[in-house]
Order: C-alpha cells, then structure tokens, then sequence
C-alpha cells in the first residue's frame, strides 16, 4: 500500500473543510479547515479544550463530524475509516497499551492486530526495539515502565505498521524534557522516511519544531502557517521593558489599549503591543508613571504568536 | 456484520490468556468458586431436615407420653432440648429462636387416646421457616394412636405411598449439583467477562484498539473463546468434586451434558459482554453482574421448584438460560435423558446465546460516537 502512494505524494495527507462537531449545546471543534502536506510534523497549538484531540478523533475516524467534510490520505472519513485504520498509527494521551502485559507481548500483540505473520512480525520487533531503545525492557511488564519508556513503546505500537500518517495526542504531557527532546528526534526521524505526523501540543518549544502549526482557540483555527511565518505576521509588536521594578511598570501598561499582554521574564517584562509603532507611546507612559524603564524591541516569539492569536477571540466574546 | 481476521482473532485471545495468567485474583475465582460453592450448596441447601431445636411440653407426664417423645427425639427429626409444664412458657421460646418446634402433650392425653377422641397432641411450629412448617406437617402423620395401641405400623397403614425415582435415599447433593453446575458457571463467567470489557475501556485500552483495524466481532469473541475452556474446566471441576464428595453420578451421555454446559456458557459469556456495553465502571459491572444472577439463582428451578412458582414468574424464568440449563442437567445426570430428548430447552438455550453475542457485538463499538 505504501507503493501506491508515491503519485499521491503532492497532495495534502488531510484536507478538511468546514469540520464541525458539536456535543449536545457545546461546541467542540467550529467550521475548521485545514490542509496537512505529506511528510510534516504539523502541530496543533492550543489549551486544554481547544478541540485539539476532538479534531484528531475526527481525522481518524474514531468520531463523526456533526458537518464538514474529511478526506485523509485520499479516503473519505468516516465512510472509509475501516481501510483507513490500516494506514495510520495513533498514540493516545494517556497510555493506552496493556499495563499487565511485558513490553514485547504489548508489541506481539499490536503485530498480531495489523496482520503480520510470525517472521514478519519478529523482523519488525526487533527493529523497533533497537529504535526505540527497549532491548532491556522486553520482558519488563509495561506498567512498572517510567514514563519515557511508556512513551516509547507507545511510540513503537503506534509506528508498528509503518503508518503514512501517525496521529500524537499531547505525546509528551508525561515525561521529562530530556526524554521530550529524544522523542522528538524520532519524530523527525520518522518525517524524514517520509512519515507525515500530526502533533497536539500545548508546548511552546514543541510547536517551534513543528514544519507548520494550527492554533486552536475553543474550537476555532486562530492562525496557521509555519513558526516562522507566523511570528512574521504577528500583528503589532513584542517589546521588553527593563527597569527596577517591574511590577509597578506591569501595573501601569495593563490598562493601556494597545497592551494585549504584559507577562514578567525575571527582573524584565515582555509586552506584546498591539500597534507596530507603539513603542515611544509606551515609553513616554512610563516615564509619566513615574517609572525609570528601559524598552526595545524584541524578536517575536511563538508565545506572542499564541498570545495575539487567542486574545482576538477573547476581546471578540 | 463486522468481519473475523483469525490472526486478529488469535491476537485478542492470546493477549486474554496472558492477562489472565497474571490475574491471581481471577485465577483464584476460577477455582475456589465452584469448590467453594459445591461445598456449601452441596451441605447446606438441605431440605431434609433433621435435629430440629425443639421443646417438650409434657403435661400428662405418663407411660405413653414419654415413649412418644422418646420415639420423636429417636427420629432425629426434633431434638428435645428444653422440657417444661408450662404451655405459656412456648411463646418466649419461639420468639427468642430457641426453639423451631414445640410438642405439648395435654395432662388428659391418656383419656384422650383412650375415647379416641383427636386432637391428642399439639404441635407449635415457628411459620417463619416454610421447610420446618412442612416438616412439622410430615410428623403430624405419624399414626400415633396405632402406634400406642401396639399395632404395628407398615407402610401400608399410609393411605399414600410415596415411592422416589432418581434419588430413592432423597439425598439433597444429588438435587442439587446438577442445578449447582449452572449456578457457579453463571456466576463467575458473568462476572468475568462484565468486567473485561469495562476494564479495558477505564484503563484506556479500547482507545488504543478502536486507532487498529480490529472489529468488534474478533474483540469479542476472542473475548469469549479464552473463558469458554475455563467454562469448561470448572465443569468438570464441579462434576469430580460432586462425585468424590457426593457420589453424585452422571447417568446419561458425558457427551450431551459437556455440549449443553458449552451452550450454557456461550450463553453466560455473551450475557457479561452485553453487560460490559452497558455500564460505566467494573464495580458497576459487577452489580450488574450480581442483578442478573439472582433472578436466574431463584426462578431457574435450582433453589425453588419451578412448578410452585406464579405464572408470570414462570415465563420470566423461560426466558433465562439457567432455567433451562437446570433441566438440561438434572435430565442428563439423573434421569439418564439424552439431549434429543430435552431438545427445546437446548435450542431455548442456544437462542438466548446467539442473540446475547449478536446484541452484544452490535453494542461494542470500535467508534467514540
């Protein structure tokens, strides 16, 4: 099946359009549309309950919209889920493999459910181990594992039949960033034999390394396009405000207009200013406050991108 | 409707065979339930009641008052622990529970029996047990007046004989096991199969399964198949436990009574899996669990004799395999019935098993919504 799909390889691995469901009165994912290319990490950015997983759910599948249409590797979904299922692997938030079996029954068995045959089945096995560093962890129960090794061999299952396209549901909300940053080398490992890969995060660093992000607020796309593009396009601007006391200087930007944030880094602040030329503006309101501040422009980061993304919402309600 | 791929098939019932080796506390339930319970029912559930607490009221204090209660306590039926003047005195006796039954013998008892005028004896029963109201009954029979006069009694001096086939010694286990085989095996594989479903869904494991391309149809009875040897081995368990212990037998082929105990436990399983659709949590599922072993437990005939029962209660218990399976078993076991024979309760049987594991693979659905 993976040969076929090498003519496919210039159109988008998910195109939705209009992608909505509802739960009774809520509102859970809103008119969104959206095109993922092939061979990507593509990042979904958003809050708890932006309809990051609800979304996933739907591209897989496992959820039927209440309107809009999905067409994922070149099915139509839910109709096609069915064939579906065999070309795409997904990693759930929470772990979701069996915790009373070892780790090499997990994977015997996640085998057994795609189809391999016993030679096949061990060839593949003992790749994924070497991969995903799990030699020493195969007879090990999987719910005695710490939570970078349950990451990984959530990782191993999800990949087991060499899915086009992998689904990461909040991958890395248990584990350490030394295993964060190892996961994600083998994410790209995988966008790099081709894999494309749909990642949901609330991570600021994390969605900095997706190819392209989507940023989700209660249900709605807010932006997307690349890390760079995006923090291009930021409207207005991010200044920093040194001074000796940054709180009182907090306190007398918040009320301005043009403020849409004010967050403090250590003895700093960051203000993401709504207008471009805001800066003298700000500083001439310091002074007035009585406040002895240094301001400068600061290179946009994705944080304002999520900021001035979601704020718009939260002035629109 | 959905699709069996063997090897997916192979795949569930592998990974049920591993989980459940490492379940001690399943494990466990497999075994010490139907030993458990065979020693129980098997002692306790009988109706052949003997060493009644009793009191004796002898106002007559004669000859023949006292070989009369001589000959009762020999009976071994009542067990005259308390003996008194004092009719009055029966009323706390009975209230306490120190006493099932009491004999009074009136001080004009001689007279009595004498002028053959009856009643000669009163016997007071404590009416909150049904088995020792009929046992009372029975004793009430006792032809007392031939009996003191001398005349030997025979059977025939009874205007009814009563003659048992199947179980001439009336031993209660051997009433009872057959019954008892359908009652462990409902009660644990109900339970077991409630559960595994629930269990994979709160711990999150079906969120994992619903992303492959397993079907319903190969989760659940790959489900089944592991627990259908397990149904099997307990039956036997139960059946050389209900021979050594019990001496009881099984008259009619071993063949029709393993094919109905395979049908039987389908039938169980399938009701467990269709439970595990419906409820939210396991302690949920084993309430559930409980709900449907009791109405089964108590109309199925095992406990209480299915003919003594109120109409609808009967069609009730039509509906439920257990009832159906007692008769399949008794048949089989005692009255050396083969399974042609009994062939309406076997299909009655098949039917609830077919329609459980149907209902119950449409209901398990490999979708979130």
């Amino acid at each position: 099946m993976t040969t076929t799909s090498a003519e496919h390889q210039s159109e988008p691995a998910i195109v939705a359009q209009g992608l909505t469901r509802r739960f009774g009165e809520f509102t859970a994912v809103d008119d969104l549309a959206l095109q993922v290319p092939r061979g990507q990490v593509y990042g979904f950015l958003g809050p708890n309950g932006c309809g990051k997983s609800t979304t996933i759910r739907m591209l897989c599948g496992l959820l039927t919209p209440s309107a809009g249409t999905v067409r994922v590797l070149d099915l139509d979904v839910p109709r096609q889920a069915r064939a579906l299922k065999a070309r795409i692997g997904y990693m759930t938030q929470t772990f979701s493999l069996y915790r009373d079996l070892s780790v090499i029954e997990n994977l015997r068995f996640v085998a057994r459910l795609y189809g391999f045959d016993h030679h096949r089945a061990r060839q593949r096995l003992d790749t994924l181990i070497a991969i995903y560093r799990l030699a020493e962890l195969t007879g090990q129960l999987a719910g005695t594992l710490s939570g970078g090794q349950r990451q990984r061999l959530a990782l191993a299952a999800a990949v087991l039949n060499e899915p086009e396209l992998l689904f990461l549901d909040e991958p890395t909300s248990a584990v350490d960033p030394q295993s964060r940053r190892d996961f994600w080398e083998a994410l790209f490992a995988l966008a790099d034999a081709g894999t494309t890969l749909l990642v949901s995060t609330h991570y600021m660093d994390e969605a900095e390394r997706c190819h392209r992000l989507a940023i989700l607020q209660r249900g709605r796309l807010m932006a997307e396009g690349t890390p760079q593009h995006l923090k291009h396009t930021l409207p207005g601007v991010s200044l920093l405000v040194e001074c000796a006391t940054p709180r009182r200087a907090q306190q007398a930007l918040v009320g301005l207009e043009t403020v849409r944030s004010c967050a403090q880094i250590g003895a700093s602040l960051r203000v993401l200013v709504s207008d471009a030329n805001a800066e003298p503006a700000i500083r001439e309101h310091l002074r007035a406050a009585g406040i002895d501040a240094r301001v400068a422009t600061a290179e946009a980061n994705l944080e304002d991108v999520f900021v001035a993304a979601t704020h718009r919402e939260g002035q629109a309600s | 409707m959905s699709r069996i791929n063997l090897r997916r098939l192979f795949a569930v019932m592998l990974k049920e065979i591993y989980q459940l080796r490492r379940d001690r506390l399943t494990y466990a339930m497999i075994v010490g339930i139907p030993a458990m319970q065979l020693l129980l029912f098997g002692y306790a559930i009988n109706l052949d009641v003997r060493h009644l607490p009793a009191a004796l009221i002898d106002q007559a204090q004669s000859a023949h008052s006292r070989q009369l209660s001589d000959e009762l306590q020999q009976s071994q039926v009542f067990d005259f622990r308390i003996a008194g003047h004092d009719p009055a005195a029966v009323n706390d006796l009975l209230r306490r529970g120190q006493v099932k039954v009491a004999l009074v013998i009136p001080s004009d008892f001689e007279r009595r029996v004498a002028m053959g005028t009856t009643p000669y004896l009163q016997l007071i029963v404590d009416g909150t047990d049904q088995v020792v109201q009929q046992t009372a009954r029975q004793v009430a029979r006792f032809p007392v007046v031939d009996y003191l006069r001398g005349d030997p009694v025979t059977p025939s001096a009874s205007p009814i004989e009563v003659v048992s086939y199947y179980n001439p010694q009336r031993q209660a286990p051997l009433n009872t096991v057959p019954g008892l085989i359908g009652a462990i095996l409902t009660l644990t594989l109900v339970m077991f199969t409630a559960i595994a479903l629930v269990r994979e869904r709160e711990r999150g494991n079906l969120e994992f399964l619903i992303t492959t391309p397993l079907s319903s149809a190969e989760l659940t009875v790959g489900k089944v198949l592991p627990f259908i040897a397990i149904g099997l081995a307990q039956t036997t368990l139960i059946l050389l436990l209900g021979h050594w212990i019990f001496d009881v037998p099984v008259r009619g082929g071993l063949f029709d009574l393993y094919l109905a105990s395979l049908v039987f436990i389908i039938a169980s399983l399938a009701l467990g899996i269709l439970l595990s659709t419906l409820v939210a949590s396991q302690f949920q599922a084993m309430q559930a669990a409980i709900l449907t072993f009791l109405p089964q437990l108590l109309l199925s005939g095992f406990m209480f004799p299915f003919e003594g029962m109120p109409r609808p209660a009967q069609w009730l218990a039509e509906l439920l395999p257990l009832t159906h399976f007692v008769r399949l078993a008794r048949g089989i076991m005692l009255r050396d019935a083969a399974l042609g024979e009994l062939w309406v309760d076997f299909a009655a049987m098949a039917l609830f098993a077919g329609v459980a594991m149907v209902v119950a693979t449409w209901r398990v659905r490999m979708r979130l919504d």
